[in-house]
């Protein structure tokens, strides 16, 4: 296959393109979008490689069609994503749970903007980290990624449809202006040094029989294409393991949810990344993601020549959240301190982690730029010296 | 190493796409690590335009600018607004006749090591247009600093501008890199 864009060699992109290509090399056959700040840039770039690759792109009216045309896309066996930003990402949240409850696998990205409602469209911010996890109702799990450099969101993207197929569930990849805009270097694989994972089909027409079955004992059930000789229901309605509608058993309900649940939680240690900076003999651990995790890491930096022991847990994934990481840093450190552009999102996590094990302080910033370095140092050292 | 550069002027000018050939120059043709970043408002045009670029040799961390080692100020407002932000001995280019009011004290206080040069009257002179001195500019810069190399900056000028202009826009690169020279020897 010929792609629009340089193969195996480095580029100087921004995070938006990156994300772009990233996922017609994952295999995205079908982009659907409306256009938003700062996410425009993934549209553009899809408009354009799309026609070139045999896939589609097409502008819906609004976001809710743009997600709601991705479902059907996937239904249709095209591996399929949508992007936007926190008033789009809004007006997803209701197909969202709908792409939950039919094990729909579907990339949605998330370029952060500074909220609530319009609020400031050109400037980044972390304040959808609550919304991605839990924004659409009802009892679920999902997956979401955070990048923090132009080569991760690139990386998180294939990533993303990989996990998006193998765990047949959304998937967001929650980025934000700031990485959704910067340009840096990312090295562009050859298409055949990177794996791509996809979607277990049924084997046979006894299979396909249970497209919301747990058949193979991995909480996984196959998922039969539209077009492909099965018949199969598909209905955001409670239903039983061969789709049909089934709304007032209580035990066909708590069956589908608690797998749903499970399919990814069970399989945390799969899905679950992170990285670790100087943290083996810190005091004070700094918990960060995306865009605020390299101001972090050069607080580490500065707080150490300073003489205090700090350290960094990057979280490349927030949600699943591994709570007992967090608790296993909180017995090592004093104190767990957590910056993020917003007033106190993931923070809530850690806390809830570290389980009274060491002190949990927030360092919120909101207004549309990320902490610099200083900033982190200074709420460190002066949480530091008041205990 | 890591380098800190800042440009700012207003939009038109040509400032963003400066600072991607230049990021793209030192990330793409010179193996080093590079960061741009911009800030814009809601007007394209006529608005106030800043970018950023963060080179090293080693990952980049923060990628913003906290003190620029280098600035390139195209605007009386950029001047106003950036100057003291600037690092102790920093480099600065200046484009004269946008910023007739300067702040010599400041100036002064920082050290900084100040070239003012009526850039765009230059590349209208070297090209007929006025517009390619956002490129006349990053051939001084690069001459006068060398953070990267001449092919370097003249390939990154190559993969950026609009086919058909490229032999327009290597003139006025060159023109910097003329103007740089000078600059060094002392002779501007």
């Amino acid at each position: 296959m010929k792609y629009p864009f340089p193969v195996g060699k480095s580029d100087f992109i921004q995070g938006d393109e990156a994300i772009a290509r990233a996922a017609i090399l994952a295999g995205c056959s079908f982009y659907a979008g409306y256009p938003i700040t700062p996410a425009s840039e993934i549209f553009e770039a899809m408009a354009l490689y799309m026609p070139l690759v045999d896939g589609v792109s097409i502008q819906m009216e609004d976001e809710l069609a743009s997600i709601a045309a991705i479902i059907g896309a996937s239904w249709a066996g095209a591996k399929a994503m949508t992007a936007t930003s926190g008033p789009g990402f809004s007006l997803m949240m209701e197909n969202l749970g709908y792409a939950i409850m039919t094990e729909t696998p579907i990339v949605v990205v998330d370029v952060q903007r500074s909220g609530p409602s319009t609020g400031q469209p050109t400037l980044a911010a972390q304040g959808d980290v609550m919304q991605a996890i839990w924004g659409t109702h009802g009892d679920h799990s999902l997956i979401v990624l955070t990048p923090a450099t132009v080569q991760e969101a690139f990386d998180m993207t294939i990533r993303a449809f990989n996990l998006a197929e193998k765990y047949r569930t959304p998937v967001i990849l929650l980025t934000d202006a700031e990485v959704g805009h910067m340009r840096e270097r990312v090295n562009i694989p050859n298409p055949e040094d990177i794996e791509l994972v996809y979607r277990k089909l049924p084997a046979n027409e006894e299979e396909a029989k249970y497209p919301f079955g747990d058949i193979h004992g991995d909480l996984i059930p196959p998922m039969p294409i539209f077009g492909k000789g099965y018949r199969t229901y598909v209905t955001g309605l409670t239903h039983d393991e061969r789709g049909r509608p089934r709304t007032v058993d209580a035990e066909i309900h708590r069956k589908l949810v608690e797998r749903i649940v499970n399919k990814i939680e069970r399989n945390k240690e799969d899905i679950i990344d992170f990285e670790i900076f100087e943290l083996d003999d810190a005091d004070v651990a700094i918990v960060s993601y995306g865009i605020v995790a390299r101001s972090a890491i050069r607080a580490v930096k500065m707080l150490r020549n300073e003489g205090v022991k700090a350290g960094l847990l990057k979280l490349n994934v927030v949600w699943p959240f591994d709570f007992e990481m967090i608790e296993k840093v909180a017995e090592r450190v004093h104190a767990i301190y957590v910056p993020e552009m917003n007033l106190g999102q993931l923070y809530h996590l850690v806390k809830e982690g570290a389980n009274g094990k060491a002190r949990v302080e927030l360092i919120p910033k909101i207004g549309g730029e990320v902490h610099t370095p200083q900033e982190i140092v200074k709420a460190v050292k002066r949480c530091e010296k008041c205990i | 190493m890591r380098k800190e550069i800042l440009i700012s002027g207003f939009g038109g000018q040509g400032v963003i796409l400066a600072s991607v050939i230049l990021g793209r120059a030192a990330a793409v043709y010179e193996g080093l690590y590079a960061v741009q970043t911009q800030s814009y408002g809601p007007e394209s045009r006529g608005g106030a335009s800043r970018a950023e670029v963060v080179i090293s040799d080693e990952p980049i961390d923060y990628p913003k600018t906290l003190h620029p080692d280098y600035a390139i100020f195209f605007s009386q407002e950029a001047y106003q607004k950036y100057l003291s932000q600037l690092k102790e001995g920093a480099v600065l280019i200046l484009e004269r006749d946008l910023i007739p009011r300067r702040n010599e004290e400041v100036e002064k206080n920082l050290n900084l090591k100040v070239y003012a040069l009526p850039l765009t009257e230059i590349a209208e002179e070297t090209t007929g247009l006025s517009l390619t001195m956002n490129i006349l500019t990053l051939g001084f810069f690069v001459a006068l600093t060398g953070i990267v190399s001449r092919e370097a900056i003249e390939k990154a000028v190559l993969d950026a501008v609009p086919k058909g202009t490229e032999q327009i826009n290597l003139k006025a690169l060159h023109k910097g890199f003329e103007l740089g020279e000078k600059a060094l020897k002392g002779e501007l």
